[in-house]
């Protein structure tokens, strides 16, 4: 009880200030903000993604007004006419307002989902891209061959390795095949598209097809373990021949070799898991780091890829992020770790 | 099924869980039919014009049902009209009770039919 007056008593306090006027106008810009993310359904990236946000929004406002109507009859009923009303209109406005109205609105809308839904799961164009949830990263190989899904199967094999980041050509109807070899994932580009399952055993598909440049978020969207909220990954839109040369550059072996830091690291065993391509390193348990210096973050989208956050990582795994399936490296001292990062770094 | 000297039925609860019984049916037949023709699914863009026209079949014989139902239910409410709520414990307000309830279970089972069968409509193959 004393609890709820002093809540009281602070929000009538705070209501008087110039901050209260503040806090919508800081809510809006909040939303405006994340409406423009780009992590947003709103962003209005991807076909799929558009198409969304206009059925949002047509609910949002069909909604409102429907809210509207039921609050207005209610007062009608309660004030300017509080008296009996007459039963057959009453009965009338239950069938009409509570049995037809939304029976028919519901199958409308139902309809217009189900018609909009073959269009964006048809047939994709060019190279398929493979995508592998793995705990708690995301396996990547450019130029597979498209349409290989169904059940008790797996990714196809082959293509062009990365990890964590997706370059995706613009305004092109690009297949993401996705599994994966442990427990089940989701693939998600809100600013792109909807969701699909990575299930293991099975390959399932989703096209994305971007409609503006730039850089997007991808994440994990069902619970796979500890480091599940920390499964994220990038999404690059690029032109077509922009993608067409980044694929190429993906192809080719690392920019540099036979340095300290690649020495160190293949003297501590990071080649038992990762592979640099160029190099004795053909470990397939973790990333590809052939050209990790290239990509914006490291860890799955929660580091920016700076030398200082590769040397964190490796020296902390489990801190960095709790359940990550890498050992980590204290025993290293620093001018190693700096090597060795400075050598990730710098294959871009 | 249970039939009165006036030769109505006799509802009980098994008349009255009918409609919504078919709906179930209907649902689990119509998922079969997909799923058995879309296993393991890798010829996604193949039209499957067999398991469509089964869900239509099964979605008209599961509506007649319903329908048929619904429109017993109404009728044996109306030919002895009493108005809700069926108030008494007598044997006439039991029977308006099982019949006004049917006939709103056989409506919400008749949509729930049509909304189930509306993605065979609308999506040809296993995409
Ligand atoms: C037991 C296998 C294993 C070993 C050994 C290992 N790693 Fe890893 N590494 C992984 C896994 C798995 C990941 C993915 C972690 C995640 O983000 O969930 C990873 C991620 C990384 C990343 C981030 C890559 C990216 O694109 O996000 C770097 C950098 C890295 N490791 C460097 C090293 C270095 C340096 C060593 C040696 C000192 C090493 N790793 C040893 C398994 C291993
Ligand atoms: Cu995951």
């Amino acid at each position: 009880m004393r609890s709820v007056g002093a809540g009281e008593g602070r929000r009538a306090h705070r209501c008087e200030g110039a901050f209260a006027r503040g806090v919508p106008i800081l809510a809006f810009l909040a939303f405006a903000g994340c409406v423009r993310g780009p992590q947003s359904t709103f962003a209005g990236a991807g076909t799929e993604a558009s198409s969304v946000e206009g059925l949002f929004w047509w609910m949002l406002w069909g909604g409102v007004a429907i809210w509207i109507v039921v609050l207005g009859v209610g007062v009608y009923a309660s004030r300017p006419r509080p008296a009996a009303h007459d039963e057959i209109v009453g009965k009338r406005m239950i069938l009409w307002g509570g049995v037809v109205f939304p029976t028919v609105t519901l199958a409308i809308l139902l309809g217009f989902g189900l018609a909009l839904m073959p269009p964006f799961r048809g047939p994709a164009e060019g190279q398929a891209i493979a995508v592998s949830g793995e705990r708690f990263w995301w396996r990547v190989a450019y130029d597979v061959e498209p349409g290989q899904t169904g059940v008790a199967r797996g990714l196809p094999p082959g293509g062009i390795e990365s990890a964590n980041e997706i370059v995706l050509p613009l305004g092109v109807r690009t297949e993401i095949l996705l599994g994966s070899p442990d427990v089940i994932h989701s693939f998600w580009v809100p600013a792109i598209a909807g969701k699909v399952d990575a299930i293991p055993g099975r390959v399932n598909r989703i096209v994305l097809e971007p409609t503006k440049t730039g850089v997007f978020n991808g994440v994990c969207a069902e619970f796979c373990g500890d480091a599940h909220a920390q499964m994220a990954f990038r999404v690059v839109v690029v032109t077509p021949e922009e993608y067409a040369a980044e694929v190429a550059r993906q192809a080719s072996p690392a920019v540099l070799t036979g340095t300290r830091g690649e020495e160190l690291f293949l003297a501590n065993g990071c080649g038992a898991c990762h592979s640099v391509r160029g190099t004795e390193a053909q470990g397939r348990v973790g990333p590809d780091l052939t050209h990790v210096g290239s990509r914006r973050t490291i860890a799955a989208g929660i580091l920016d890829n700076t030398p200082e956050n590769i040397a964190q990582f490796v020296r902390a795994t489990g801190h960095v992020k709790q359940g990550v399936e890498m050992p980590a490296y204290p025993m290293l001292d620093d001018d190693e770790l700096t090597a060795i990062a400075d050598w990730l770094g710098a294959l871009q | 099924m249970h039939l009165l000297p006036s030769g109505k039925t006799r509802d009980n609860l098994w008349t009255l869980i009918t409609p919504p019984t078919v709906w179930a049916w209907h649902f689990l037949l119509s998922y079969i039919t997909a799923a058995y023709a879309c296993a393991p699914n890798d010829a996604i863009f193949e039209a499957i014009p067999g398991p469509r026209l089964l869900v239509a079949v099964l979605t008209v014989v599961a509506l007649a049902i319903i329908a048929w139902c619904g429109v017993r239910a109404w009728r044996e409410w109306q030919s002895e009209y009493v108005a809700p709520p069926f108030n008494e414990a007598s044997p006439a307000h039991r029977e308006r009770f099982l019949e006004f309830s049917t006939l709103l279970l056989a409506g919400l089972s008749f949509v729930g039919v049509v909304f189930v069968a509306m993605p065979a409509l609308f999506v040809v193959d296993c995409r």
